[in-house]
């Protein structure tokens, strides 16, 4: 115990480090082999990619929110600590990215050995540089069919500026490399520096909600102790908290009577509410504050939209979810919202359309929702001829346009590397979306970077999918917000039958109005029914029609035969269509079903 | 196959309590069968079941197995109704639809059956790209000229994964026209009118006293007995079917064991039965009906405050006996039936 003690105090033993890779380069599996490696879990007891430990996760294959494991490795007659703090892989998450680079000193630059570097990897990169950290640069998976050493190996020299014999070799499937990676861990990431009679600063790089003990949060020291009941403060927040309870990240949590400068953990106050724990935030004593630490900012929404029970009585109950899953997502932000369409729902914030896919998942599989979501949408300022500026995150908020002055869209620098076989269909699409080439760079003879400023309404619908396609699958994307800028936003109105649906309204630019009106009649027409009346689809801007779809009235709707070995099946098939209707919403005299509700984001 | 049957005819001879009214050879090609094989079955079903001596026995027929020394013994051994696939008198029609006769076929087999029986039923199919609305028009004509006292005429229908289907999606058959097949279906409402048949349920006409006693007590939900493979039978309660494969059938019975599969009817299906059934119907719903009678106040004011949104535009007739379809509600039956159905 004596001995933990010294040991854990010792901070040029301790070593902070996360790895930056893309998508499906190997991180999980590495991080894996890592910890195998170090005995810090068994082969037997762990599931495979122990880091990323939401069902969601795993089945994407990204990491949504970052955690924290300790190991322990044995080198040169000196036992050492090595915090990996895991990072979210995804463009949504980037400033969750940013905190959890803060609290490390290293970083192992993973790079698949046969696809080389991506947008997200350099960006992440670059934040990574930024925080001062060690980058170790090492090439995965270079067992594999396809792997082209040489080539990566110059990228990442061009990149980063190293020397080629810098760049470790590694597979993570088959533990090639490892023992490597291990030492080059220790022996040129730099151990903390910090001071332990400073006063106490922690930062906090992620949080958990957990049932039983509330919001679980993790942090790194810079400076000072913090021992356990101790009365802490969150400089930000400014609210105080007793620390019932301090440790370590082991396979699961430890716990130890106090934590210094230098050491990653978590404390457990009892909080219960993940809004109260800000990413970013400092964590330090209630009798001698110290500072907050850099970096801080509050998470904004990027992208909005109305989330509603398709049974409207489920109003309640979707309620008490949205609460729950706010406990542990302080990045979703909501508020009541209702529609003429679609009765009582909520005005949803989300990081990005990702974390928008997230929350719509967990909502149905861990809390056994079923939700229509709306027309999503960036948030826009908008300028009235009186001088005030109003935030319009929904269509229903715009302003009547003789009262408008101005609108302001956000736009963002979108960073595009891909082959070069690709810049034209890249600049095409680009453009096409209302983007301004601002720089393109080789970064290596097959090897080329586009930097575009573009409105981010303009990448929520489709983007990414357009991108896939247009090069094969041979681009990545990342982006940030760089402020809003003037532009023509039009309210585009749905209606059926001359009913409007607000559910379907959209937010969008003028020039892309009529196209996007088309489209979204005719997808409508796929997916609505045939009624035993005509129904119109018209797409309006105000009171001009900019199309218009019609679906004829239904005439047949009868089965020829119904004898003795019919009736069965056909009262079971009838019954499922009335079981259909019954989640249908009827929009005046029209029935529509919860597809229609979401056709705007299958729009090709 | 015809041990098999006779086989569980034996075993079921219970599965019925009330007098047998009708028999009906159907499904598949029973004019097939030879002459001996069927007057054992009527043989075998007399001596286990207790029959009214008026009872009606139809005989499910293709024009191509018809022949005048058939007809004879048909109706020598107890037949006393025909059901004759005719479909068209139209060859290209009859090609489209890959029917083994032809025109000719048709209309000689009517002219001998017509020797020999008077209460004979056809189907026509209506609604096929290769039908014209003229060859329509002479199709029920000439099924009239024969005297036909009862006809069935049926909207054409493609089955999904059937060979017609698969040709269909990948355009080498032209799809079905429906606005074509509602047309089709208003003109023989109207001629059958002008005729003297009575349009008794969707795809049925019939001469007074001529309509087919065998399918309506489906309609008015009476018990039913099936025999063979994938045959139906309904108790009143319980519906159940024997399994469609035919050597899995004959098996089951070789091994003493029937494979059938059985479902109890709650009440709120018993009443959406009634409702689809009665519907298709000229009769429609009756309020004087047991089924509708032992429902419960509630249920009846919500389907009957459905069917007023159906009144309102003309496709049903509500009154305090009633609720039946109009003309034009009967093309759309099903979308009535299942928005008047209770979940």
């Amino acid at each position: 115990m004596l001995q933990t003690y010294i040991f854990a105090a010792v901070m040029k033993n301790i070593r902070n480090f996360c790895i930056i890779a893309h998508i499906d380069h190997g991180k999980s599996t590495l991080a894996d082999r890592l910890l195998e490696h170090t005995h810090t879990i068994g082969v037997r007891d762990m599931m495979n990619q122990v880091l990323d430990d939401m069902d969601l996760e795993r089945e994407k294959g990204i990491t949504i929110k970052s955690h924290a494991i300790q190991i322990n490795y044995p080198y040169k007659g000196e036992e050492y600590i090595l915090n990996l703090i895991d990072t979210p892989g995804h463009v949504d998450f980037s400033y969750e990215v940013s905190r959890a680079l803060a609290a490390c000193e290293g970083a192992l630059l993973l790079v698949d050995a046969s696809q080389g570097i991506q947008a997200q990897t350099i960006s992440n990169l670059y934040l990574a540089i930024d925080n001062d950290l060690e980058i170790i640069p090492v090439i995965n998976k270079i067992d594999m069919d396809g792997a082209q050493i040489p080539e990566v190996t110059d990228q990442i020299v061009d990149l980063i500026g190293c020397k080629p014999e810098d760049i470790l070799l590694a597979s993570g499937k088959s533990g090639i490399g490892i023992d490597e990676i291990l030492e080059a861990i220790v022996s040129r990431i730099p151990a903390p520096q910090g001071s332990y009679d400073a006063p106490l600063q922690a930062l906090i790089f992620d949080s958990v909600f957990n049932s039983f003990r509330g919001i679980i949060v993790y942090y790194r020291i810079l400076n000072g102790i913090l021992k356990k009941g101790d009365k802490i403060r969150f400089v930000a927040s400014g609210m105080d908290y007793f620390a019932d309870e301090v440790g370590v990240l082991k396979l699961t949590m430890t716990p130890k009577e106090e934590m210094k400068a230098g050491d990653v953990g978590y404390i457990i106050t009892g909080i219960k509410v993940a809004k109260e724990v800000k990413v970013g935030d400092t964590i330090t004593l209630a009798n001698n504050p110290g500072k907050m630490i850099h970096g801080f900012e509050e998470v904004k929404p990027m992208v909005f939209a109305g989330i509603y029970p398709v049974e409207t009585d489920d109003f309640e109950e979707l309620r008490d979810c949205m609460d729950k899953l706010q406990l542990n997502d302080a990045s979703l932000t909501f508020e009541l919202e209702t529609s003429q369409a679609l009765g009582f729902g909520f005005r949803c914030g989300f990081l990005g359309l990702l974390h928008m896919e997230i929350i719509q998942e967990r909502l149905e599989r861990e809390f056994d929702q079923t939700v229509i979501t709306t027309v999503p949408n960036v948030g826009f300022y908008a300028y009235t001829s009186k001088g005030d500026k109003l935030s319009v995150n929904n269509p229903s908020e715009m302003p009547d346009p003789t009262k408008l002055d101005r609108i302001e869209e956000p736009f963002i620098r979108a960073q595009i590397i891909s082959m070069p076989d690709y810049i034209g269909n890249i600049m095409t699409l680009c453009l096409g979306k209302r983007g301004i080439l601002i720089n393109q760079t080789y970064l290596t003879p097959t090897r080329v970077e586009l930097t575009f400023e573009m409105p981010l309404t303009e990448i929520v619908f489709d983007f990414y999918d357009k991108l896939k396609s247009q090069t094969r699958g041979y681009a990545s994307f990342d982006y940030s917000p760089i402020g809003y800028r003037e532009a023509d936003i039009v309210k585009m109105d749905i209606l059926l039958n001359n009913e409007k649906v607000d559910a379907l309204s959209a937010l969008i630019h003028r020039s892309r109005a009529q196209e996007f009106g088309r489209k979204l009649c005719e997808k409508l027409k796929e997916l609505l029914t045939k009624q035993q009346f005509q129904i119109a689809i018209q797409a309006a801007i105000g009171a001009k029609v900019i199309a218009r779809e019609n679906i004829s009235a239904m005439r047949k709707d009868v089965t020829a035969k119904c004898y003795g070995g019919d009736i069965s099946r056909k009262r079971k098939l009838l019954e499922k269509q009335k079981e259909g209707k019954k989640r249908m919403k009827q929009i005046g005299n029209v029935e529509v079903p919860q597809e229609a509700f979401l056709a705007v984001l299958k729009l090709d | 196959m015809i041990a098999a049957i006779a086989k569980e005819a034996e075993w079921r001879k219970d599965y019925l309590n009330e007098k047998v009214e009708t028999i009906y050879f159907g499904g598949g090609t029973p004019s097939l069968l030879s002459i001996s094989d069927l007057r054992l079955m009527i043989e075998k079903l007399k001596e286990l079941f207790f029959f009214d001596e008026n009872a009606e026995i139809s005989l499910e027929a293709n024009p191509d197995d018809i022949t005048e020394e058939k007809l004879i013994e048909w109706k020598a051994i107890g037949i006393n109704r025909l059901s004759i696939g005719i479909q068209s008198f139209n060859d290209v029609d009859l090609q489209w639809m890959n029917r083994a006769h032809n025109a000719q076929h048709a209309i000689e087999c009517l002219k001998l059956a017509t020797k020999y029986f008077n209460n004979i039923t056809i189907d026509l199919i209506y609604g096929s790209p290769t039908l014209t609305d003229e060859q329509w028009k002479k199709n029920v004509e000439f099924a009239i000229s024969f005297n036909i006292p009862h006809i069935s005429c049926y909207a054409l229908t493609v089955e999904p994964k059937t060979a017609l289907d698969k040709l269909i999606i990948q355009q080498k058959k032209e799809n079905i026209d429906v606005d074509k097949q509602a047309k089709h279906f208003e003109s023989l409402m109207q001629w059958m009118k002008e005729v003297g048949y009575e349009h008794y349920e969707i795809s049925n006409f019939a001469k007074p006293n001529y309509r087919s006693k065998h399918n309506s007590s489906y309609w008015k939900g009476l018990p039913y007995l099936g025999l063979g493979p994938s045959a139906h039978s309904f108790n009143g309660s319980s519906r159940q079917w024997n399994i469609a494969n035919n050597a899995l059938y004959i098996q089951s019975i070789e091994n003493g064991d029937l494979n059938f599969e059985k479902e109890e009817l709650t009440a709120s299906q018993q009443l959406n039965e009634y409702i689809m059934t009665s519907l298709r119907t000229i009769e429609g719903i009756n309020f004087l009906d047991d089924r509708w009678l032992m429902t419960d106040d509630k249920t009846k004011s919500k389907i009957i405050l459905s069917a007023k949104k159906w009144e309102a535009n003309g496709n049903v007739v509500l009154n305090e006996k009633i609720l039946r379809l109009t003309d034009k509600g009967r093309f759309l039956a099903d979308g009535i039936a299942a928005d008047l159905f209770q979940l």
